[in-house]
């Protein structure tokens, strides 16, 4: 083995300075350049939620003026929302057929999905593949049968055509809830069954408390589904002003009260403040739901 | 395997006690049909039983005040010969399928993309790039309607200021209003978005790592590593996408109403269907249009897993595992 001399070592030191310097400095060009990029876009999508929140704080002159700050800055628009419109029962409205929704969906999927994923029997395959194949089918195919039904019934304009079909069960939540039952370890199940634990029993006492994180997804997702909900709305509700829910008042208001931007833009906000404030509070569950299924709600 | 290996000894039993002789595990059917039963009645009350109706109702007449009156294909004619406005709306969603479907593809794996980069900070971005997706449809519609206002809307302000001279009237123009949506979709990316990212996170790391000892470039392990890999992704986002598309009512319906769109640029297939079923009540003409609907869902959905075999790997087999 050759010996280095002193000055060759010095050299290779230095060269190796050189060069990781240089990588660092590359890094940190890489690295600004992909957060230039990240904040460029963050400010595209950022820039309409910051409209909407920014004249919300405007009075009605000024929301039409194209500013991007409010002056005067005024509060006044979220008390006017309430009175200029019956935004409160809107609230209520909809916040009620979202609870008894998302009620209904996890009381009536969460059985299902447990008897698809934890029990062995004939058709358990064939039940899996006829939801799916209800997953894929374009509701309009129905539509127009559970209207007439839900007409004749006398349930138009009601809530309950909104609420009801979701006691019996959504494909989707179904889905979501078997693939993560299917991760609990068989074993639990097989140790408590011979100590003669009942399947009911075990449901409710092993199987649930383990899947409470998709659980807490599916009704999530529900709650959402009808919080966010046009089209249901829109077909039972007929028009009648005292169901309305806040996608249909919110759709209302342009006629009803010739464009107050500023109102409508307070209402917007108010009306997807707890889907981000639920985003916020339980990012991590809804966005593995999210990745679990590859669609939300 | 495990029940026949272990003797029926309880803890819990007292000791001397005899055993009572096992009873061999058998398969609950009672309580798997009653777990099962809230999914079976909605399967037949609002699955089955009004496909069959509907699929009847598409070869009659019927406005829910008469019974219905069975006039054979004569729904179907109707689309093709009669039916201007069902022209205008297929044009308009396949015209909207075709562009915002792989724009929707390419954005979802840009914006992923992007988030892989930084070491620190990627959470932060990642909730904003997604929040958008969380707005509500209506509400995300008329904010969007808002600020492409060419007049009142900041939007084209901001163009102007930049030096685009005659931005488009966005929403109020038939020619640009479409673009609008492709916008607002766009806007909510998120869940997409989230899902290639999940995608993109798989890849593993070192075949970035081998791929760049071979002196691969950058757009070359993007091509035959990351894309490759993401195809299960693009896949399954292209089925979805179709089937959204021609199911894509509330942002259209809501913005034709915020902005008056008499020349029904925005006119879309399930718009189509909802005025004929419940604005004109005709029924029976709105469920050959729900049939040929599902008919085209399927064909779309047939071409595209058709061709899978050509395009699309599964490192661990198939999707639906």
């Amino acid at each position: 083995m050759s010996h280095l001399t002193v000055d060759q070592i010095k050299r290779i030191d230095e060269e190796a300075v050189i060069l990781r310097r240089k990588k660092r400095i590359k890094d940190f060009l890489q690295s600004a350049g992909d957060h230039s990029a990240l904040i460029v876009m963050s400010l595209i999508f950022a820039f309409p939620l910051y409209m909407v929140v920014i004249i919300s704080f405007m009075t009605g002159g000024q929301a039409e003026t194209r500013s991007f700050w409010p002056s005067p800055f005024i509060w006044s628009n979220y008390v006017d929302v309430f009175t200029t419109v019956p935004f409160l029962k809107w609230t209520l409205n909809t916040l009620f057929i979202s609870v008894m929704g998302t009620i209904g969906t996890v009381v009536s999927s969460v059985p299902a999905a447990y008897v698809l994923s934890r029990l062995q029997w004939r058709g358990r395959h064939t039940t899996f593949i006829v939801i799916l194949g209800t997953m894929m089918l374009p509701g309009q195919v129905t539509q127009i049968p559970v209207y007439i039904m839900f007409a004749k019934l006398g349930w138009i304009p009601s809530f309950l055509p909104m609420i009801v079909p979701s006691f019996f069960a959504s494909a989707f939540s179904i889905f979501l809830l078997r693939q993560f039952f299917t991760s609990i370890p068989d074993e639990i199940s097989d140790a408590a069954r011979i100590d003669g634990c009942s399947e009911f029993k075990l449901m409710m006492r092993i199987v649930i408390p383990l899947a409470k994180p998709a659980i807490s997804a599916i009704a999530l997702f529900a709650f959402l589904g009808s919080w966010n909900d046009f089209f249901g709305p829109l077909l039972y509700l007929a028009e009648n002003p005292d169901l309305y829910t806040l996608g249909i008042g919110l759709n209302a208001f342009k006629g009803d009260h010739h464009t107050e931007t500023n109102l409508m833009m307070t209402a917007s906000v108010l009306f997807m403040l707890p889907a981000i404030v639920i985003f916020f509070f339980s990012q991590r569950v809804f966005l593995e739901g999210v990745t679990l299924t590859g669609v939300k709600g | 395997m495990l029940m026949n290996g272990l003797k029926a000894t309880s803890p819990f039993k007292k000791k001397g006690e005899v055993a009572p002789p096992r009873r061999k595990l058998k398969v609950p059917y009672l309580f798997i049909f009653l777990c099962l039963f809230p999914w079976l009645s909605g399967l037949i009350l609002f699955t089955a039983y009004p496909m069959i109706s509907s699929f009847y109702q598409s070869f009659t007449k019927f406005n829910i005040i008469n019974p219905p009156e069975f006039i054979g294909l004569d729904n179907y004619r109707r689309m093709f010969f009669e039916d201007e406005d069902f022209m205008k709306a297929l044009k308009n969603t396949i015209w909207i399928s075709v562009i915002s479907i792989p724009l929707r593809i390419c954005f979802a794996i840009f914006t992923a993309w992007l988030l892989t980069r930084p070491k620190h900070g990627s959470k932060i971005y990642r909730t904003l790039f997604f929040l958008p997706s969380m707005v509500p449809a209506v509400a995300a519609t008329i904010v969007f309607t808002f600020v492409f206002n060419p007049i009142y809307g900041p939007i084209n302000r901001t163009l102007e200021t930049v030096g685009i001279d005659n931005p488009p009237y966005w929403f109020l123009d038939p020619n640009w209003s479409k673009w609008g949506l492709i916008l607002l979709g766009l806007w909510g990316i998120g869940d997409t978005m989230i899902i290639f990212l999940a995608g993109l996170l798989d890849v593993p790391k070192s075949l970035y790592e081998a791929a760049e000892l071979e002196g691969a470039s950058g757009w070359q392990s993007f091509r035959y590593i990351t894309l490759p890999l993401l195809t299960p992704v693009i896949f399954f986002s292209g089925v979805t996408g179709v089937i959204g598309s021609f199911q894509y009512f509330t942002q259209a319906f809501v913005a034709s109403g915020q902005v008056n769109d008499y020349s029904k640029a925005m006119y879309f297939y399930a718009t189509h269907i909802y005025e004929m079923a419940f604005k004109t009540y005709e029924m029976g003409y709105a469920s050959a249009l729900a049939w040929f609907l599902l008919l085209i869902t399927l064909i779309s959905t047939l071409i595209i897993l058709k061709t899978q075999k050509r395009w699309v790997h599964y490192p661990n087999g198939s999707l639906f595992k």
